[in-house]
């Protein structure tokens, strides 16, 4: 059998992407999150919540070391396996992407460490400082990758002359058609990931006793801003939905499912896209709806998939299916995060086990729900690498071959097993163990640690203690 | 903007990004490599303790040197690539080995030694595949058309072998070096006794690949021939410098053998680009040929000049921060 380099580079760059994606999406959130504990703390010093923080940092160190690793994959991965699109896109991508390193690499990674080991080093002002210019790294780091996310989709302010992109308008590339939407839908799915994470963790502390001050405070905490952030989620989707139609019809009709191009098109429940017959199996469907929704008229046209030719349409069941599972998911959460609200304000929330136990089990659901959208955006792009422009078979590095692809492929697979793998079992030995004990005689001032904290106490094996908080 | 030749700029700014790529990572992967080599565990907490809090700015230069060469030099970085394709696998994997090795080593209780492994092996092959491709560069590239045209281990030969591991011991020379910097009592002594045998390898591949490269590379010979009447003073200054590092450990001074290292480590680089000028891509390209369009080149280099100074300024903020010995125990972790 002959291996298709161009098919197994895919799925390596969906693979590193995926991989590496889940850990910004967390870390983004969580880092805001910090800052404002630290923040909080600066002005109104509190052992409770101090402990909260450094128990935050610790998770955030393990998970933002991971984005690190599989971010240094991701620099180099344009270049090993797509050099025909890096050398034509270059004149865009390579400012692009220096400038994120630029303004956001460094002064997370430099201020990072003075976050986690410098606490008795500076004054607490600067540690403040430091937090903030971590969870402000992050932010800059996503605009840059957002916009140039964005441009494969949204291509703007480039011409392309022999193969090659020349940049006509900086300011048109860079905030190009796209770019509000999806930078707006990232950042509230990197608080909504942020925060059903810290609700998850605390919610489970909760359930079993542990830490019940600082859990209280986190939950009270998250449940507000998600109650506000999950809603919200629905409007800037939508929204992006519709910037997404106007630009790429083609994505939103496999998406929704429709083939016909259709005045008055339904909206499309469930089916089984088949792209061999053109049309959906067992298709149950709203009539009138898509339209309305789409293009707010009763008999609006919509697209169909069948308007362009089979080599243009993107992969149908995958897309239209990880669009449903995304949407089910943000669905899910407004209901959790309503309902945590309203028994929070009739002050039952800490006693509604069934409420704190959904809740302790939704830490998976938005790195699901991100992984589809990606799935979404990103599949729904195809076969297009810049959309409309260049496809991501003439972006294929010429020299590569099925051999070295797949070996590649699989040293990458085998490689962030290993690291997950261990990974996930730390960052669950650092939850097991909790937050470190508050002596209940300290007073505030004093209540800065010795050590500054990093997971210090928590054992990788056999030897570790649980700790009451 | 027609008699400001910002490609020029831009080699020298690239130059720069990785030269510091070089130095920063070169001490802490150096340390890395030693690893193994430690005379005990409470050595390799210190040696990884001082590491700690600034390898991954250290490691962002690399990031920057790869989107910056992307953005100025695309022909280098769409043919280095391919053509290093199975190299550049390795490098990465090393790094991740390495770079998880921070987070989980501490944690760790019976597993500790294989994140001690993991550190030094990641950090070796990390080494190795960064000296292989400045060797790879010294080699050429077959290039077709603006495309790598060649196979997936034409790369991998003697030559680029030997600089591979020229390039572990020069990293291990200057983790050595910072290790001196950086600790006090046995763990000293001993990075005092790696450092001294170290400088000789050192030395010894300097010979090697100043002797080699231009006899392999008839163009190389004839660049020194030519301009021997100035460019005598490069391996003047590598020898004296040499002695002056050997003479600074023997001393057990503490900074000059760091330093002295560093210094080192830029004659080697200049030396390398006065023998390659001005190939990008050896040995028909050029870093006119693999230069990005101006608007580019001019876009950025904005960035660059206000960006860069508030990036050094605070690393060396946190350096500071840094600064001095790391105590056994307490501090870091």
């Amino acid at each position: 059998m002959e291996l298709d380099p161009l098919l197994l580079s895919r799925i390596q760059f969906a693979f590193v992407v995926s991989f590496h994606a889940i850990f910004p999406i967390f870390t983004i959130g969580l880092a805001a999150y910090i800052a404002v504990l630290e923040g909080l703390n600066f002005r109104n010093p509190d052992p409770v919540r101090e402990k909260l923080s450094q128990f935050w940092i610790k998770i955030f160190a393990l998970v933002f070391g991971l984005g690190v690793v599989s971010g240094i994959v991701m620099a180099f991965q344009f270049g090993t396996n797509w050099s025909n699109f890096s050398y034509a896109a270059s004149n865009f991508l390579g400012p692009m992407l220096s400038y994120e390193v630029m303004s956001a690499f460094f002064l997370e990674a430099t201020f990072l460490g003075v976050l986690l080991f410098g606490r008795d080093k500076v004054p607490r002002g600067v540690h403040l400082f430091a937090a903030c210019m971590v969870a402000l790294g992050t932010f800059i780091s996503s605009f840059w990758i957002l916009s140039a996310n964005s441009w494969f989709h949204t291509p703007a302010g480039v011409e392309l002359v022999d193969g090659h992109f020349q940049v006509t308008s900086w300011l048109q590339a860079i905030f190009n058609p796209s770019l509000p939407y999806r930078f707006s839908h990232m950042a509230l799915a990197s608080f909504i990931t942020g925060g059903f994470v810290v609700a998850a963790v605390s919610s489970w502390y909760l359930l079993r006793g542990r830490n019940p001050r600082s859990s209280r405070m986190a939950l009270r905490m998250t449940v507000i801003m998600l109650a506000v952030a999950t809603p919200l989620q629905l409007v800037v989707g939508d929204l992006h939905g519709l910037n997404t139609f106007e630009h790429q019809p083609i994505k939103v009709a496999a998406m929704e499912g429709h083939w016909e191009t259709q005045k008055g098109a339904p909206l499309v429940l469930f089916g089984l896209p088949d792209a061999t017959a053109e049309k959906n199996h067992f298709e149950i469907a709203i009539p009138y709806l898509g339209s309305l929704i789409l293009t707010h008229s009763l008999d609006g046209e919509v697209h169909g998939l069948k308007s362009v030719a089979a080599d243009d349409r993107p992969p149908v069941a995958i897309v239209f299916w990880s669009f449903r599972i995304m949407v089910a998911i943000g669905v899910l959460f407004i209901v959790l995060s309503w309902a945590s609200l309203v028994q929070m304000l009739r002050g039952r929330l800490f006693e509604s086990r069934r409420l704190l136990t959904a809740l302790s089990w939704s830490f998976p659901l938005p790195f699901i729900a991100v992984i589809a959208g990606w799935f979404v955006t990103e599949l729904g792009r195809q076969p297009w690498v810049v959309y409309g422009m260049m496809r991501v078979s003439e972006a294929l590095t010429p020299s590569l071959t099925g051999g070295m692809a797949l070996a590649t492929l699989i040293g990458y697979v085998a490689v962030y097993t290993v690291v997950f793998g261990a990974g996930v079992y730390y960052l669950r030995r650092v939850i097991l163990d909790g937050l470190e004990p508050i002596e209940t005689n300290e007073d505030p001032d004093s209540a800065r640690p010795k050590r500054p904290l990093s997971a210090l106490n928590t054992a990788f094996d056999g030897d570790f203690l649980a700790k009451g908080g | 903007m027609e008699n400001i030749d910002l490609t020029l700029i831009w080699v020298v700014i690239i130059g720069v990004a990785v030269f510091m790529y070089v130095l920063m990572d070169g001490f802490d992967l150096g340390v890395g490599v030693l690893f193994p080599f430690a005379p005990d565990d409470e050595s390799r907490d210190l040696m990884m303790n001082s590491v700690a809090p600034v390898w991954d700015g250290n490691e962002t230069w690399l990031i920057l040197g790869g989107a910056g060469l992307l953005a100025a030099f695309p022909l280098i970085y769409s043919v280095f690539l391919p053509a290093l394709y199975i190299g550049v696998f390795l490098m990465l994997a090393g790094l991740i080995f390495r770079g998880i090795a921070f987070e989980f080593r501490f944690k760790s209780g019976a597993s500790k030694h294989w994140w001690d492994k993991s550190f030094s092996i990641g950090s070796t092959i990390a080494a190795f595949a960064q000296g292989a491709v400045v060797g790879a560069y010294i080699q050429g590239f077959d290039v077709v058309d603006m495309k790598y045209a060649g196979g997936a281990f034409d790369w991998l030969t003697p030559f680029t072998v030997m600089t591979g591991l020229g390039v572990v011991t020069g990293y291990a020379l200057l983790g050595a070096t910072w290790t001196v910097l950086k600790t006090e009592g046995a763990t000293q002594d001993w990075a005092f006794k790696a450092s001294e045998r170290l400088l000789l390898g050192v030395f010894g591949f300097f010979i090697v690949v100043s002797l080699w490269t231009p006899l392999a590379k008839p163009f190389v010979y004839d660049r020194w021939v030519d301009n021997a009447e100035w460019l005598w003073v490069f391996p003047l200054l590598t020898a004296v410098v040499s002695v002056g590092v050997w003479r600074s450990i023997r001393r057990r001074q503490e900074l000059m053998p760091f330093v002295g290292s560093m210094l080192l480590f830029g004659f080697f680089y200049l030396g390398i680009l006065i023998s390659m000028w001005p190939y990008a891509v050896p040995p028909d390209y050029t870093f006119w040929d693999a230069a990005s369009a101006p608007g580019s080149q001019l876009f950025l280099l904005i960035g660059v000049l206000f960006l860069i100074p508030v990036i050094l300024a605070y690393t060396a903020f946190t350096y500071w921060v840094f600064r001095g010995k790391v105590k056994p125990g307490a501090g870091y972790h």
